[in-house]
């Protein structure tokens, strides 16, 4: 399913940084914490003041083997480095991160669709502070400063290397999609990718031919969602094909994605790469996890996503092409015990997935603490025929706004009484009556009348009609 | 600056200037001819078969330094902000960046 020209291939690698989900930093005490106000987490470590000792957080390690387990690495003895920069975002002058030997050897990821990418490695390291640029775009015009919040710094992420293994755009936004899916299934990582707590760069190389060496690569910064890991992998191979059929050749760069523009522009060419001058951090000592301890981490892993959709599919018998889009989203969103909890009450399990995946997963809301059962009790009265679609759809939305609740008081309390046919047919025959000439029409074939005398209908009911029996009821009088 | 390269004043002013270090003309002879001797000793030591032994991560004979997921106080942030040359809405005000982070 390549979008690209005849005869050319593009070879994809993609690096992941996740920051991890402990209360504290990766070397200090201070709050791992998003949002909170400038400069309120900071302390000598996380500040890099002279003297000050990092030392390790046992969490993080657990995280960073949670993370390695859940995809089929190697764990082993690690030990970390300082890598050498100068950017106001790292006090140290230097980052903490894991050089030749990465807590989380070589593993895999299989895909939805059953194609495996190779990991290389996945390692611990510190975040970085977060830098504000004023000036020309900044809310202070003209200025010509960029102001430092180091309540990031230090906060630990797991960096996540593929192996060259992808193929398409389509393909890198999968792996970043299964990838997200498990580290939130590990527990490590929340995968907030809009709070930049789950942050993607792409190598993307082209070659015009599936055996041929790989091409001269470029690497790709600032991919903050799914949609522009896709789309930029996708730009940036088409640039990459037009420069080389019009006779130019690739330069191995940085390249930065804007993705308003929807392209990428040179950040920096090799020869401006930075040196990073690896050595050993001499104030950390090796990390070497017992057996005994990375087979407890292994035990407490809940389930992952691979093994849940099987689940979902187990239930559904043979889903069909809708229904298995809507389960991958479910599963992906951590929806899908709202779904299981459903079927376990006697909800049927095409019902209980299409509402999850519209209803639940299109709210805008947070999940977390969302009442399974309640979302279930109001599927079972939909299939009773309790609720109409629309109705029921109205009680998800009260349940899903208050994080459960009784589905009948809801119903209740919106008129939600169900209808009783004989009213009904007596609303249908009404409408029938004040509109003759549409009726005449509709009988005689025009159907997208169908739609007018229904939403009359919904109307002169306000919404407590079912829609199948409205339907019924139309189509027993037309003929 | 392989064992096949002699350290010479480029070297120098190479990790002169990755450390963000001025050096003058003399300093810089000085210090290649410094570098040039702690490389020569790091030679002898390369030279010798350590083939049987495993390598030493760490000098200290301790592993798994660890600390518990606690959070502890952090620093007053007015009390840190006065110690920055330049402040500015709460944080740390440094001159216009270029460019991304590496
Ligand atoms: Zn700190």
């Amino acid at each position: 399913m390549s979008t690209l020209p005849d005869g050319w291939f593009m070879v994809v690698g993609l690096e992941v940084h996740t920051e991890l989900r402990t209360e504290t930093k990766l070397f200090c005490g201070c709050a791992n914490a998003f949002g909170d106000q400038p400069n309120t987490n900071i302390c000598p470590v996380c500040l890099g003041l002279p003297g000050a000792l990092p030392v390790l957080n046992q969490r993080a390690v657990e995280y960073a083997i949670r993370i390695g387990l859940a995809l089929h690495c190697v764990i082993q003895d690690s030990s970390f480095h300082r890598k050498n920069y100068f950017y106001p975002d790292m006090p140290k002058d230097f980052q903490i991160s894991q050089y030749d030997i990465p807590i989380n050897g070589p593993g895999y990821l299989d895909l939805p669709g059953g194609v495996r990418i190779g990991i290389e490695r996945a390692h611990l390291e510190e975040d970085t502070g977060k830098t504000t640029h004023l000036g020309g775009t900044g809310r202070i015009h003209g200025s010509d400063e960029s102001l430092v919040d180091y309540n990031r710094s230090g906060v630990p992420l797991v960096e996540i290397v593929s192996c060259p293994d992808i193929r398409s755009a389509a393909q890198a936004r999968a792996y970043a999609a299964e990838l997200r899916s498990i580290l939130i299934a590990s527990g490590a990582s929340d995968g907030r990718m809009e709070e930049g707590s789950m942050r993607v760069d792409a190598n993307v190389s082209v070659r015009r031919g599936e055996d041929q060496p790989f091409g001269t690569r470029c690497e790709i910064k600032n991919l903050n969602s799914l949609r522009s890991v896709q789309r930029a992998v996708e730009y940036e191979a088409l640039r990459q094909i037009a420069l080389l059929e019009d006779g130019g050749t690739v330069r191995q760069e940085t390249r930065h994605w804007d993705e308003d523009a929807g392209k990428t522009h040179t950040l920096r060419t090799k020869e401006e790469a930075y040196d990073y001058r690896y050595f050993p951090e001499p104030d950390l000592v090796p990390v070497t996890p017992t057996q005994a301890f990375i087979d407890t981490v292994r035990t407490g892993l809940a389930p992952m996503p691979a093994e849940r959709r099987a689940a979902l599919v187990s239930l559904l018998g043979e889903p069909n092409d809708a229904q298995i889009d809507q389960l991958l989203a479910v599963v992906e969103q951590g929806l899908d015990h709202f779904v299981i909890t459903a079927v376990n009450a006697g909800v049927n399990a095409p019902l209980a997935l299409t509402r999850t995946a519209n209803e639940l997963a299109a709210s805008d809301r947070s999940l977390d603490n969302l009442d399974a059962e309640a979302i279930a009790a109001t599927l079972l009265l939909e299939q009773a025929g309790d609720l109409s679609a629309t109705q029921s759809k109205a009680v998800l939305a009260e349940v899903i706004a208050h994080g459960g609740g009784d589905p009948k008081a809801i119903a209740k309390s919106k008129g939600f009484e169900h209808m009783a046919d004989g009213a009904l047919d007596l609303v249908i025959d009404e409408v029938i009556a004040a509109h003759p000439d549409e009726w005449e029409r509709f009988c005689g074939g025009d159907e997208k009348l169908q739609g007018f005398f229904t939403g009359k209908i919904m109307a002169a009911t306000k919404g407590q009609a079912d829609g199948k029996a409205v339907s019924a009821g139309l189509r027993a009088r037309k003929n | 600056m392989s064992s096949t390269h002699p350290l010479d004043a480029n070297d120098v002013i190479k990790v002169a200037s990755l450390a963000r270090l001025s050096l003058s003309d003399d300093e810089v002879e000085r210090f290649t001819g410094q570098l040039a001797r702690i490389l020569d000793s790091a030679a002898e030591i390369a030279a010798l078969d350590l083939g049987g032994l495993a390598p030493t991560a760490h000098p200290l004979a301790l592993v798994n330094v660890l600390r518990d997921d606690v959070v502890r106080d952090s620093l007053d942030r007015d009390d840190v902000l006065s110690q920055a040359p330049s402040v500015n809405d709460n944080r740390f005000s440094v001159p216009k960046i270029i460019g991304d982070a590496p």
